[in-house]
């Protein structure tokens, strides 16, 4: 019943048997011990386990592990060895931590994640589009403003980085709009 | 406190941050063991019926089942869900581990499954066969009160669960020398916490050690290990309960549930780890809900807007059983319903009612949201009648400053306020004078903008144990290893608030280190004294108060030992920079130095003891009662009746501040589960006892696409309660800002002659009513 599957996870390729039935949140947290990925609703809703899947934000609890067969995945784990600055942590996770973008931090990854595929479509993000952005993750803690400064944090050192390269220079004090 | 702090009021990011936004960290369901078997609970899905069998022999013999057990199973093995309420006259209605005979709501458990696999298990729960007869459910509190109605818990006669009343000053003169008397029912409809992490336990036995380890997310680890050993009759030294990682609380995992028993009891049984997730659906059904009131209120009021007395009626729907404190709830709404305001009377009747639903119980708040909602509602219901500005009619009846501390008539006594400075700066920074001119601009255009405030007191740093089920007292321990590093053992709980940054700023500030010298532990009960845990905005104003009084003990005899090796006076010695210096000489001693000496002690002043270890349990003589002021603009779409929230601006004193980043977070999350009630939220449970709401999808908490930018200040009006000057901030959001967006909505209604809408104020309801006033926006 078992059925083979290979996945490209955090940059190593995986290869493993699972039950066709078997969830991708499941499949990275149970049977790869990736447990920062996490579970909030079982339905797509609140976007606790959202992964990017060939770069794409994706929520993992209503994918099985089979549709991700060939596919390329990253999780929380994996996002700072793709920010290659040596930092240990990708802009985004900077932006989380400089900010209090989190309280609890069950919803953290997976807001990070979702904050790292709206940077890559828009690099310099509105607050509305921010807020918009950020829809599908639900977050009970923070009333979302300093998530809010935080993708803005991760947005300006992306830019300034991409501007001068190796020379992060200064953030500008992130305010309102 | 000393003036000039170096770390003390620093807005330093958090210790905690690292591991969360890595992934590094681990909740309960993280946990990985060898041999680890899965539980599912199988459910009632009616609310009220009788058991006749339970048929589990499909279930048993399904595919990696090792166990399936019934209520009946487990009758006289496992004492039941227990409640520290205690109340006059209050009927009991205790909740089964697993019921046996009668099921009283919607997701009680029945039958538990465990086998070797989740998904295993999932499947063996559909194989339970139970046969209910189904019985009348009581789901409407007022129809539960009516003479005939079917009693849940025989063999009481009917469904009250307690009648609790509350009265100081003289109401009946009140009323009499009243101008004007205005009378409002309110609703204040249940709520479910959500919290992103659900419930979950993990539970382990050594039989050769007779060692039960629970790992549970909860608020309360010690509190959950005493109840366990009591509910498992096992010695509570032989129970451990460790809280890993905790995904926000909120009051719902202040409790203690029948899975935290049930699965330590099935691994005791088994001889094997055994895990237990609650799936969202479960939570829902299943973990407390929250509020749950319908208020009748009368205000006695004189024409220029003084308030003479305040009467309230309340019905407060506890659900099927008690949890923890289902039925303390509703009497902090009576201890609060005064408000910050002088009111000689006040009356409170309180009837708790059983229904067939989940027990409400704590949620942020607990009370005192209903509370501020009453009085903060009727002070608008005021301004309008009496066509005031709701400004005026605040003003008029706060007290001042120097009344404080101020003891209202039901002899609740606020320690320290200033109403007058937060009012003050709220209107400045909302612009108010010119947010009233604009209003009247856009009205005369035909637009629905409203101006919603409230201003708001509420009880905290629960408290002195005199008022406190449990004890109210929080404990730390502070340990100074050899090497010169510190451990701050705290009997709270934090999941979330961030005590592991601010109580490592505490150390520094108090020994002279930097906060990464400090490392804040929690959650263990075999590492950590006994303590109460998080709640009531508690964990840093009782708790950082511990660990403070610990903390200056151990600077205490660290001063002996250094002003002993130095010849020096130990009483003019200067902690800072991980040095401790001489006031007057600038004689100076490395402070590792001096942890040595204490451990090797050799070179001790006579008589001392070795080591530098420090606890203290710390027992307020009071509550503390944070305050401040919420503006807010609000325009209503004519089109949809979207309520859309245009300006927040919020004024919060939460006394002093260890850290002002972890206070505006927590003002943040608080106004937007305000947010949440005022316009979102609503358990929703239909005739037959079917939470109709039982998902997210349902059930909306909001996005961030619904918030506004929310502009917060503070006033800083310390606490006499405790050393520190804190007051607490974990709740404040949630207590102030639901009245001022309904007043906002309401004011936006106005000249239509509407003066009240309940909660929540969903956008169907502002649409009903822009329609059946037949005027159609622009």
């Amino acid at each position: 019943m078992a059925v083979e599957i290979q996945v490209r996870i955090n940059g190593k390729t995986q290869q493993n048997e699972v039950e066709p039935r078997l969830l991708l949140v499941h499949y990275l947290r149970d049977t790869l011990g990736l447990t920062g990925t996490h579970i909030g609703c079982e339905t797509s809703l609140c976007g606790a386990c959202t992964v990017l899947l060939d770069g794409k934000a994706v929520k993992s609890c209503t994918l099985l592990a089979v549709q991700a067969d060939g596919a390329e995945v990253t999780t929380i784990e994996g996002l700072a060895g793709q920010s290659g600055n040596g930092s240990g942590l990708h802009p985004v996770q900077e932006g989380f931590w400089e900010k209090h973008g989190l309280q609890c931090g069950y919803c953290t990854p997976g807001m990070i994640l979702t904050s790292v595929e709206l940077l890559r479509r828009n690099s310099e993000p509105s607050e509305t589009e921010i807020r918009h952005a950020l829809a599908g993750n639900l977050c009970r803690c923070t009333g979302y403003q300093h998530i809010i400064e935080a993708v803005r944090y991760a947005a300006e050192k992306i830019k300034r980085a991409s501007a001068k390269p190796g020379r992060p220079g200064k953030t500008r004090k992130s305010g309102r709009r | 406190m000393a003036t000039a702090m170096r770390h003390i009021g620093k807005p330093l990011k958090r210790k905690e941050d690292p591991r969360l936004i890595q992934g590094l960290s681990h909740y309960v369901d993280d946990l990985q063991m060898a041999g680890m078997h899965y539980a599912g609970i199988v459910r009632s899905p009616h609310a009220h019926a009788r058991i006749r069998s339970v048929d589990t022999s499909k279930a048993q013999a399904a595919p990696g089942v090792v166990l399936v057990l019934t209520g009946a199973d487990l009758k006289g093995l496992i004492g039941p869900v227990p409640c520290a309420a205690q109340l006059p006259e209050m009927k009991m209605a205790l909740r089964p581990v697993l019921a046996h005979d009668r099921v009283r709501f919607v997701g009680e458990g029945v039958a538990v499954v465990v086998a070797t696999d989740r998904y295993l298990a999932r499947d063996a729960m559909d194989l339970v066969e139970v046969d209910y007869e189904p019985l009348t459910p009581v789901v409407d509190p007022e129809k539960a009160l009516a003479k005939g109605a079917t009693v849940l818990h025989e063999p009481y006669k009917d469904n009250v669960a307690f009648r609790w009343e509350l009265e100081g000053g003289d109401i009946k003169k009140a009323f009499k020398q009243a101008d004007k008397v205005i009378r409002q029912r309110m609703i204040n409809q249940r709520l479910i916490p959500v919290a992103m992490e659900t419930r979950g336990v993990v539970a382990d036995y050594k039989p050769g050690e007779k060692q039960l380890t629970v790992w549970s997310s909860t608020q309360i680890p010690h509190l959950l290990r005493t109840q366990i050993a009591a509910m498992l009759g096992v010695p509570e030294s032989s129970v451990r309960v460790i809280t890993p990682e905790v995904g926000g609380g909120f009051g719902s995992k202040l409790n203690v549930y029948p899975e935290e028993a049930l699965v330590a009891h099935l691994a005791m049984r088994l001889g094997k780890p055994v895990k237990w997730i609650e799936s969202r659906r479960e939570n829902f059904l299943a973990t407390i809900h929250g509020r749950d009131q319908i208020d009748d209120v009368e205000v006695a009021v004189k024409s220029d807007g003084t308030v003479l007395g305040l009467r309230c009626r309340v019905i407060a729907d506890l659900g099927a059983y008690y949890q923890l404190l289902t039925p303390l709830i509703p009497t902090m709404t009576g201890l609060m319903i005064a408000g910050c305001y002088k009111i000689p009377a006040v009356r409170v009747e309180i009837t708790g009612v059983l229904t067939n639903k989940m027990s409400t119980d704590a949620y942020r708040g607990a009370g005192r949201p209903e509370a501020t909602y009453i009085i903060e509602r009727v002070m608008d219901l005021v301004a309008a009648e009496l066509k005031k500005d709701p400004v005026e009619i605040r003003r008029k009846n706060f007290p001042q400053p120097n009344e404080f501390p101020y003891a209202t008539p039901t002899g609740v006594i606020y320690d320290s306020a200033n109403y007058q400075r937060s009012l003050d700066l709220a209107l400045k920074m909302a612009n108010y004078k010119k947010l009233r001119q604009e209003q009247a601009r856009l009205r005369k255009q035909g637009r629905y903008v409203g101006i919603g405030l409230s201003t708001y007191v509420e009880v905290c740093a629960m408290g002195p144990s005199s008022a406190m089920p449990a004890g109210g007292w929080e404990s730390a321990t502070v340990r100074i290893e050899p090497t010169g590093s510190v451990n701050i053992l705290t009997g709270a709980s934090p999941h979330g608030q961030g005590q592991e940054t601010s109580f490592a700023q505490l150390g520094a500030e108090v020994l002279g280190l930097d906060p990464e010298d400090v490392q804040v532990v929690h959650g263990d009960t075999a590492i950590v004294p006994y303590g109460i845990g998080t709640f009531g905005s508690r964990a840093t104003a009782v708790g950082g108060t511990a660990v403070y009084k610990s903390l200056l003990k151990l600077r205490e005899k660290l001063a002996a030992i250094a002003g002993h090796l130095m010849t020096e006076d130990p009483s003019k010695l200067v902690f800072a920079d991980k040095r401790i210096t001489a006031r007057i000489s600038k004689k100076s001693i490395a402070f590792g130095e001096v942890v040595g000496a204490a451990y090797a002690a050799k070179t001790l002043p006579p008589q001392m003891e070795p080591g530098l270890e420090a606890t203290t349990f710390f027992e307020p003589t009071n509550f503390t009662f944070p305050f401040g002021a919420h503006i807010c603009v609000v325009e209503l779409d004519a089109e949809t009746g979207d309520v859309r929230l245009q300006k927040y601006v919020s004024v919060d004193d939460c006394g002093n501040v260890l850290n002002p980043l972890l206070v505006d977070g927590q003002v943040h999350g608080g106004i937007a589960q305000s947010v949440g009630q005022a316009l979102l939220e609503e358990a929703v449970y239909d005739e037959q006892g079917q939470l109709i709401t039982g998902e997210l999808m349902d059930y909306a908490i909001p996005r961030a696409s619904d918030l506004p930018w929310f502009e917060t200040a503070r006033t800083v009006t310390p606490s006499p309660v405790n050393p520190l000057g804190l007051k607490g901030v974990g709740e404040a959001g949630t207590i102030g800002a639901t009245p001022a967006l309904v007043n906002a909505v309401v004011d936006a209604l106005s000249p239509l002659g509407v003066r009240h809408v309940d909660l929540p104020v969903k956008r169907t309801r502002v649409w009903q009513i822009l329609q059946k006033a037949g005027r159609r926006g622009k």
